[in-house]
């Protein structure tokens, strides 16, 4: 197209062209029939796309902490998939948009979607614990929006909680311990001393757990919850490793399987018990969607996009977010439209995948809207393999003998 | 690729008398991207005779018309590096902008169309200048590259953006951007020009597409028995010049597809190596080789009979190959 082109109004550049070359008559009537077509995509107006990112702002770390959360973790997942988008939204005519609703603690945020949601936005990523999270997909619901989890494990969101209008990037708790179960059943590891922290999470996870070792067989042989306090990153005075070598002594057990989702403690065992064991779980080596030290599979390209992008390496909830936000684009992409009902048959659909550097794409459990993706064993410098493991097999896709299958799911969404 | 036999002819007077190789034997050249050496695999011992150390990340590779240099994408070098075939000694290395991936080379010898994978843009290089003349931003990483027969159209296809990219080969603008499954790795012109294949390797299908109307007009899909959909990642294509027959490298399903070019049915699929992703034929296409990346060997397939006939341990991460013209 010439230069003097460029200022005319759209839809005289079509007119022009169609003057010029009759053979594009063809491809402008089915532009017509269809207002997304690619081929118009330069002429048209383009379609935007609006994105709410609804989340608790992230506290400010203490004094040091090594892996301290940062301040923009996950939104800036969200922002590079964003960008992406727009570089295949530059190409297809759309135009996509994230606005950031990052409320303080005590603040609501289901009032700031809210407000989002009256300016018209209809598609929100949400990092929020699973009890906001559930307010928001029900104040939401009346107006059609979806809302992408990006960082809630709970089951039961999954299960008697789910939401039809609530899709679930973050892997479940059930999806984590079931690959770290498929795991110690390779190796023959199969008899786990279980130590579990305070909080509600741990009980989550070591419930979590004992349904693994319940479906693939393992033996726990003994739980112990841990009453030394936080070791790991709170206290400076050190617990007397006598304790700790007392905690784990004794029991007829392969390795030590420790749910501590706040990071307090499980850090603390590996190396301080009286046998020689290994420890998997939330600490030691960790069932993940995502560790900053996986390159396979073209992981490497993503990781660096992300260092450039954000100035720091991409954590699970920013590759989750990442996720939540390149799903959205996809569906849009395909359907054309931003529509939440069209985007969510989409989704739910079979020919929905998503590109996820993990070898195998993801794609979404219609039975809970669970994504179901591979998962990585990651130490902190390395991978030790990924999930499902070689060997578990299932009619469907591998990819379900994580997590709630369909015949077992408690998800009923009608 | 007119005029073998005047090659052969020369071939025989002399030139390659003197590379101490037997007549008719074709060079396959195999960049193997985590030891960073070249394996040459001589296609009549169908061994390796020479392994040759390389820039950092070699993957994409490919041979001049005239046979006598080797162009290496050294990824991690951020640069192409020409290597000459009779004595296999570096020449130089070219100024290919960031993170080069794939290329693909005018018929003529110069320029090089590369993909710059970190980089979002494909860059056209003079080679004889070591300049770069053009940068076309893409979608989000490029990979595969293609020139239309022609000469007229260049393709690039970017994976994360899930398109391929139609560039006009002299102006260096976009004509436009079809989009294709997800994660499209190579691009591959018919001989006549009339058909564009592109494989997806996440999508798990091969489009085939009009390149006159830029319209799909067959998705391949591709079903192993005892296979599930996501084991199946198409990557490399060759077609054979006759039209007829397509090989399509399917990744960790560890086979070979082979389709009738003009029906688009699968008529068979070959066992190879593991992650299978490159593909070569000779230039009198009696045999095709496979880089098998997770294996570290190279297939050979005799192309007549259709059975693998070979494998061969190459270096680490095998990943492109490419014959040399005679």
């Amino acid at each position: 197209m010439s230069k003097n082109n460029l200022h005319m109004g759209s839809s005289f550049k079509i007119f022009a062209a169609l003057r010029r070359r009759p053979v594009l008559w063809a491809a402008f009537c089915a532009f017509c029939l269809c207002a997304g077509a690619l081929k118009g995509a330069q002429a048209q107006e383009k379609l935007k796309i609006d994105i709410g990112y609804i989340a608790y702002a992230k506290p400010p770390p203490p004094l040091y902490d090594l892996e301290a959360v940062p301040r923009d973790e996950g939104v800036k997942g969200a922002a590079l998939a964003i960008s992406e988008n727009n570089t295949t939204g530059a190409f297809t005519g759309q135009s996509f948009e994230l606005t950031e609703a990052l409320v303080e603690p005590g603040e609501s945020p289901v009032e700031a979607a809210r407000k989002l949601a009256d300016k018209g936005l209809r598609l929100f990523i949400a990092d929020l614990p699973a009890a906001e999270l559930l307010q928001l997909a029900d104040a939401l619901r009346p107006s059609g929006a979806l809302v992408f989890n990006a960082s809630a494990p709970d089951d039961r969101l999954r299960g008697p909680d789910c939401r039809a209008n609530l899709f679930h990037i973050a892997p479940s708790r059930a999806m984590l311990t079931d690959a770290l179960a498929q795991f110690l059943l390779v190796r023959r590891w199969t008899r786990a001393l279980l130590v579990i922290g305070p909080g509600e999470a741990d009980a989550a996870y070591a419930a979590a757990f004992r349904a693994s070792a319940r479906k693939f067989g393992l033996k726990i042989v003994a739980e112990k919850p841990w009453t030394f306090g936080p070791l790991a990153r709170a206290r400076g005075d050190n617990i007397t490793e006598a304790e700790a070598l007392n905690f784990a002594r004794g029991g007829d057990y392969d390795v030590i399987v420790v749910a501590d989702e706040a990071a307090d403690f499980g850090d603390f065992l590996l190396y301080r018990t009286a046998d020689p064991k290994l420890v998997l779980g939330t600490q030691g080596l960790v069932p993940t969607s995502w560790s900053a030290v996986h390159i396979a599979w073209g992981a490497e390209q993503l990781q660096s996009r992300f260092l450039r992008f954000a100035g720091r390496v991409m954590r699970p909830v920013d590759y989750q977010a990442w996720m939540a936000a390149r799903a959205i684009g996809d569906a849009a992409q395909n359907q054309k439209s931003a529509n939440p009902e069209g985007l969510r048959a989409f989704l739910d659909g079979p020919d929905f995948n998503l590109a996820n550097y993990k070898g195998s794409p993801g794609s979404f459990r219609p039975w809970d809207q669970q994504l179901r993706q591979v998962l990585l064993y990651a130490q902190p410098k390395s991978i030790v393999g990924v999930a499902p493991q070689p060997g578990f097999l299932h009619q469907r896709s591998v990819l379900d003998t994580l997590g709630a299958d369909l015949p077992e799911t408690t998800c009923h969404m009608n | 690729m007119r005029g073998f036999g005047i090659w052969g002819a020369l071939a025989l007077s002399g030139l390659w008398a003197a590379s101490a190789l037997p007549a008719g034997a074709y060079q396959i050249y195999v960049t193997n991207e985590k030891s960073n050496n070249v394996s040459v695999i001589d296609s009549e011992k169908l061994a390796v005779v020479k392994t040759v150390k390389v820039g950092r990340r070699p993957r994409g590779v490919l041979v001049s018309p005239d046979g006598k240099n080797l162009y290496i994408c050294a990824s991690d070098e951020n640069g192409v590096e020409v290597i000459d075939t009779s004595t296999m000694k570096l020449l130089r290395t070219l100024d290919s902008g960031k993170d080069p991936e794939q290329f693909t080379m005018n018929p003529s010898g110069n320029p090089l169309y590369i993909s710059n994978e970190d980089n979002s843009e494909v860059t056209v290089l003079d080679i004889e200048k070591n300049q770069i003349v053009a940068r076309v931003p893409v979608g989000v990483e490029p990979e595969g590259m293609a020139l239309s027969p022609d000469g007229n159209v260049l393709v690039n296809t970017s994976e994360t953006t899930s398109m391929a990219h139609f560039i006009d080969a002299h102006t260096f603008k976009l004509i436009d951007s079809v989009l294709v499954d997800k994660r499209p790795r190579v691009a591959v012109f018919s001989k006549d020009g009339s058909r564009l294949w592109v494989s997806s390797e996440v999508g798990g299908a091969v489009a085939v597409i009009d390149p006159k109307t830029h319209k799909i007009i067959k998705k391949i899909k591709f079903e192993i028995p005892g296979l599930t959909r996501e084991e199946i990642q198409p990557v490399g294509i060759r077609l054979t010049s006759d039209g007829k027959t397509a090989f399509v490298a399917l990744g960790p399903a560890n086979r070979v597809a082979v389709v009738d070019a003009e029906t688009f049915e699968v008529r068979k699929y070959l066992l190879v190596g593991q992650r299978v992703w490159h593909l070569a034929l000779t230039p009198d296409e009696k045999l095709l080789f496979t880089t098998n990346g997770n294996s570290n060997d190279v297939s050979v397939i005799d192309v007549a009979s259709l059975k693998v006939v070979k494998s061969i341990p190459v270096g680490q991460s095998p990943l492109g190959v490419a014959s040399s013209p005679h």
